[in-house]
């Protein structure tokens, strides 16, 4: 075993410890408390660079390290942890201690003035030990436990300013919702335990994903002649959906917005809400895995691909029709979560994995790009208070197009465009059905077009707002650099000529081939995504970046479809005109109703919930209080009735308690004399 | 050695009641003392311990004729509740120091409780237990008749005759058994391997161990619970859901599953599916709750519903799970009674959460509320403390006998989390501006003692949740001693 894969449970403790000594800190002392962050924080990262360039020297099949250890024992079992490295948690590892470092920069400049500091960098680095834990877990509990603490990070982040009951609301709902997929999970967890005996994921032949397992697994049946293994695999999923934000418990995410924007970047955007993807990865073995005989495509996979391609059309849908920057971001990184688990469902986890590391670098650039404008602009949010902004922030503007290029997928340049493009590709290829391949070209559209109708609104135009803007502090734009080369260059790790991310994760030497590319059947998919990019960006730059509104109460030009757009159009070839009868009147019409759909259906189903749950509460201490309590004073009330009965016996006439013990004497004499006889 | 947590308790009772009572400091410091003392023991007891035996401390004849003897033993059960009562002990203490009225008699009742408590946890011998288990009843009737606070003699009332109700029972069940068991011996070990007749067992058993599980805050017997725990002074209330309900639970295991596993086989599912009842209605009630005591007190009902469950499942690991979720709820509930009796109620004085919403005690006091969201995640279950270690013992227990109760289990948990969270904004995090004017004066800081006795309980869980080897590796093995195979065996048939 190498000196990293011991050491490996170092990664998350720096960060722990570093939280543990920012708690103990006085409140002021702001410099300890972001050094100890950010500190530990680089520590992780360079011993994450250490376990990744291990990973990357194997020989054939993969690099795999597992070091376990025994937790506790009830009988003659034990219940065992782990950590485990391989390139699955190597690259994760580095993405997220690289992106969490540079957040953690960049929060000095964004909560420069708030006055909880310290405690903002202690629930970070709480955070990130958390997170890092999930990385590392090489035990199904464990995976769970900093699952959990995940949670309860994000719980305590979203509800950082407290003091606006939006925010308490939010990060009630987020940990309340979350937690509905858990009990999912953790059931999934059980029943794992009792049928293999084991959460070890990997324990040399013994671990739950290892192929004994999985046989015993995908033999037994369960109800409906479902396979175990299928069931098993889709609780689990359940917690994904939760933490990923899948339809239909996506619902928090946006409103997990309310939290300062680093921590969007950091949580809801790079790392924890990517964590649902990551876990399906890390299972992906009982995921896939199908008894003898039947279709090759397992139903856990089917299962996850379609939630994965409703949520990525339904949020991308909902995104178009947004004003707030930040809840444009939010549904975007739903709808991209989307993708990812279409990849994972389609293509495999390399295909998945590589669009989670490249949305987790331009992402999160976009979100502190947002984050820079929110700053600049002096707290403001909505995009139709802003415009014209790259003439006062050209730097945030820079780079926050190219997160927007490289999200809305455009080609060559940019990592979006060959991660998304490797996931169109195998939704093409897919033998089950084509639909999901035809919603992920839908989404890849919208994504293109709510992401220009963005940029327009907020760097374009004329300012409409009130207060100066002025561009960010420098150590809130050096990261936004940073993360920009990273939402460039890393597509050069995926592109079908050079497929280095894949042949990573499986264990193989890449090789480089341009005659790849131009096959048909990627060429033709390529193809096909860049036309649909440049449709989208197309579409949105007509509407919004060729004549920018000019001041904040102008209806949306989405919103107000009217005729003269339709003659102006109608002279224009008629492609416009196809555009607005076709894609953009559904397009609204299709992105209001999902946003009412949103706010009613699934809204209202989690009130309705609620309600019948706090009607059965009431209904419940009705019942204790009229009835079981009732019974209870009643009998009382009998008791004391009867004692005094008995009390008026005992008078203190000493008469007739003589006149008792005579009668009573004689009854039995009277008894025993009739006894005896 | 472990014979003198009961004695010394019981000693410091005396002499606590024998000072004058003008010298309060004298009478606190021994009372911390003594309770210290216990502590030590039950922690000397825990080392010396070999795991999986069944150790005598002490066996004389009391009252030969009736077979009744004065007979001490441990086993890893017994010591987790011990070293559970020495630490509730000393945080109850150092939670009510600032007590002023009567503070002689107060810390008199409060030892003669420990005292009690202790006994029965180490009581082998079915009188003596009972006994005990009497001793342990009524301090706490006078605890929370004098220094309690809303509806006081309604809450000891009812506490003391769902009590003495559920005695009557345990006593009914124990009479009969000796009887039926030929009227020689009262040695809970003997008369456990006498094999009663199942038709005797089939009414026995629901007679004793719902005679207990009255005290365990068993559905629908629960509803001394809430009104107990709201009316008792804070120390009581620690003591009450931190070690009282756990004898009622420990009396049902120890007694009625052990004396009749036959009837324990038959009446299992029925008890199971009152446990499942009580953890979800416990916590749904809860979440509707005003009063801030109530919540707690009402997810007592429903965390002792994981006890019980656990306690059904005969599997080892539930087995284990449900003492260890014993342990863990005791130093939990402690924890969250702490705060909201001592530290909230004692300064705000109020509990309702519609008032205490208004006073920002987040910001007025920041330890209380620090100490309270640390208290409440952990009741909620979260991984890292105690609370989820025994959980998950009881719900892998649940899944491989009762997969259904399991799923109910866990939407029960699911509510927890829904509560607490309710009850730690509400308590804590809202500004209502309207009403914050109302308490103008500033609230006093928390005092060392109070910090202590919130550090001591929060370390515990900490330390049992993230190694919980510390008390499951002499849980476990107790199992595995011939009387609870008995049990174990006898009961899943």
């Amino acid at each position: 075993m190498s000196w990293i894969t011991k050491n490996l449970w170092l990664i998350p403790i720096l960060p722990l410890l570093a939280a543990a000594l920012i708690s103990v800190c006085k409140q002021p002392r702001r410099r300890t408390a972001a050094t100890l962050a950010i500190g530990s924080m680089v520590f992780s990262f360079l011993l994450s660079c250490c376990a990744f360039a291990t990973t990357l020297h194997s020989e054939h099949g993969g690099f795999r390290e597992v070091a376990n250890f025994d937790w506790f024992s009830f009988g003659t079992t034990t219940l065992r942890l782990g950590w485990v490295l391989d390139p699955l948690t190597a690259c994760m590892l580095v993405m997220v201690t690289f992106v969490g470092t540079l957040i953690f920069i960049y929060s000095i400049g964004y909560m420069a003035h708030d006055e909880n500091f310290t405690r903002f960098f202690c629930f970070l680095a709480l955070f990130a030990a958390a997170m890092l834990g999930i990385l590392i877990a090489n035990n199904l509990l464990l995976l769970f436990i900093s699952w959990e603490l995940v949670g309860l990070a994000s719980y305590l982040l979203i509800g950082f300013w407290f003091h606006k009951p939006s925010a308490a609301a939010a990060a009630k709902k987020a940990f309340i919702t979350t937690r509905i997929g858990d009990i999912g999970f953790f059931i999934g967890i059980l029943w794992l335990y009792s049928s293999t005996g084991t959460l070890l994921f990997y324990d040399n032949g013994a671990g739950c994903l290892e192929s004994s397992a999985l046989t015993k697994l995908v033999t037994e049946t369960t109800f409906a002649g479902m396979a175990v293994s299928t069931a098993i695999a889709i609780l689990i999923f359940c917690g994904a959906i939760g933490k990923s934000g899948q339809v239909p418990l996506h619902v928090w995410l946006p409103d997990a917005m309310e939290g300062p924007t680093p921590v969007s970047a950091l949580i809801h955007a790079a790392t924890m809400v990517a964590a649902g993807v990551f876990l399906v990865a890390r299972v992906y073995p009982l995921m896939e895995v199908t008894a003898p005989g039947l279709p090759s495509v397992s139903t856990a996979l089917q299962v996850v691909t379609w939630i994965g391609a409703i949520t990525a059309v339904f949020a991308a849908l909902i995104a178009v029709a947004q004003n707030d920057i930040k809840r444009i971001l939010a549904y975007s990184t739903v709808s991209q979560l989307g993708f990812m688990m279409m990849g994972l469902g389609m293509g495999g986890v390399a295909v998945g994995m590589f669009h989670l590391i490249t949305h987790a670098f331009f992402k999160s650039l976009l979100f502190l790009g947002a984050g820079s404008i929110i700053h600049g602009c002096h707290e403001e949010q909505d995009i139709r208070h802003m415009g014209g902004l790259k003439k006062y922030m050209p730097l945030t503007f820079a780079t926050y197009a190219i997160g927007m290029m490289a999200l809305s997928g455009v080609p060559f340049f940019f990592s979006g465009f060959w991660s998304k493009d490797e996931i169109l590709h195998s939704a093409f290829t897919w033998q089950v059905s084509k639909i999901p391949f035809y919603l992920a070209a839908f989404g890849a559209l919208l994504t293109a077009f709510y992401m220009t109708r963005q940029i327009c609104y907020a760097f374009f135009g004329s300012y409409r707002g009130h207060k100066h803007p002025h561009e960010s502090p420098r150590v809130m734009t050096v990261p936004l650099v940073l993360l920009a080369i990273g939402a460039i260059v890393l597509g050069v790790f995926g592109t079908p000529a050079w497929p280095a991310f894949e042949t990573y994760l499986s264990g193989h030497d890449a090789e480089f081939d341009v005659a790849k590319l131009l096959r048909g059947e990627t060429l033709s998919v390529m193809l096909i995504s860049i036309c649909i990019v440049a449709v989208g960006i197309f579409a949105a730059w007509q509407l919004y970046g060729r004549k920018p509104v000019k001041t904040a109460d102008q209806p949306d030009p989405l919103e107000a479809v009217n005729g003269n757009v339709y003659r102006w159009l109608a002279n224009r070839l008629y492609i416009d005109e196809f555009y607005d009868a076709t894609v953009i009147r559904l397009n609204a019409a299709f992105a209001y109703s999902a946003d009412l759909l949103d706010r009613v259906l699934w809204g209202g189903a989690v009130r309705a919930a609620s309600l019948v749950t706090l009607a059965f509460a009431h209904i419940n201490r009705t019942i204790d209080d009229l009835f079981i309590n009732f019974g209870f004073d009643e009998s009382c009330h009998n008791i004391r009735r009867s004692s005094g009965f008995l009390s008026k016996l005992q008078d203190g006439q000493i008469q007739n308690y003589l006149r008792g013990i005579g009668v009573a004497l004689a009854t039995l004499v009277l008894f025993l004399i009739w006894g005896c006889r | 050695m472990l014979a003198w947590t009961v004695y010394s308790s019981f000693i410091g009772a005396a002499v606590v009641a024998l000072m004058p009572s003008k010298s309060i400091r004298a009478v606190r410091a021994t009372a911390l003392l003594t309770a210290t003392i216990g502590l030590l023991l039950a922690f000397a007891g825990i080392v010396q311990h070999t795991p999986g035996q069944l150790a005598t401390i002490t066996k004389l004849n009391w009252i030969p004729q009736l077979g009744i003897s004065f007979h001490f033993a441990a086993d890893g059960i017994s010591l987790t509740l011990v070293l559970l009562t020495g630490i509730a002990a000393v945080c109850g203490i150092l939670f009510s120091w600032n007590i002023e009225h009567r503070v002689k008699e107060f810390f008199a009742f409060y030892l003669a409780l420990i005292g009690g408590v202790y006994g029965v946890f180490i009581s082998f011998d079915l009188f003596l237990l009972f006994v005990f288990y009497e001793i342990a009843i009524v301090p706490k009737y006078f605890l929370i008749a004098i220094w309690g606070s809303t509806r006081r003699e309604y809450g000891a009332m009812k506490l003391a005759l769902y009590s003495f109700i559920g005695s009557a029972m345990v006593l009914v069940g124990i009479i009969s058994a000796y009887v039926v068991a030929g009227g020689k011996t009262f040695d809970l070990i003997e008369l456990a391997q006498f094999p009663f007749p199942e038709a005797f067992q089939f009414w026995a058993f629901p007679l004793v161990f719902i005679g207990f599980a009255i005290l365990a805050g068993l559905w629908p017997f629960h509803t001394w619970a809430p009104t107990g725990h709201v009316a008792a002074p804070t120390a009581a209330s620690m003591l009450l859901a931190g070690v009282v309900m756990k004898l009622g639970a420990y009396g049902a295991l120890r007694v009625a599953m052990t004396l009749f596993p036959l009837g324990l086989a038959a009446w299992r599912d029925v008890i199971a599916l009152l446990a499942v009842i009580g953890i979800v209605y416990g916590a749904t009630v809860a979440l509707v709750q005003r009063d801030f005591k109530f919540v707690i007190g009402y997810s007592s009902v429903s965390h002792m519903g994981f006890v019980l469950l656990g306690l059904m499942t005969l599997s080892q690991i539930g087995l284990s799970g449900a003492v260890l979720q014993m342990f863990s709820h005791g130093i939990i509930a402690g924890l969250l009674f702490g705060v909201v009796g001592r530290m909230v109620y004692e300064r705000a004085h109020t509990r309702e959460l519609a008032l205490l919403q208004g006073m920002n005690l987040s910001k007025a006091i920041p330890f209380a509320a620090v100490t309270f969201i640390i208290g409440g995640v952990a009741s909620m279950g979260l991984p890292g403390f105690s609370g989820f270690i025994a959980e998950l013992q009881v719900l892998i227990g649940a899944w491989q006998t009762f997969p259904g109760f399991a799923i109910l289990a866990g939407v029960g948990i699911l509510i927890g989390v829904a509560y607490t969270l309710r009850a730690i904004i509400k308590g804590f995090f809202s500004e209502n501006e309207i009403v914050s004017t109302a308490h103008s004066e500033p609230l006093a800081p928390i005092s060392m003692p109070e910090r202590l006795g919130a550090a001591i309980l929060i370390v515990t869980t900490l330390v049992v949740g993230i190694y919980p080897r510390l008390l499951l590796d002499i849980i476990s093995p107790s199992w595995n001693s011939e009387l609870m195979q008995h049990l174990v065996k006898g009961g899943a048939q």
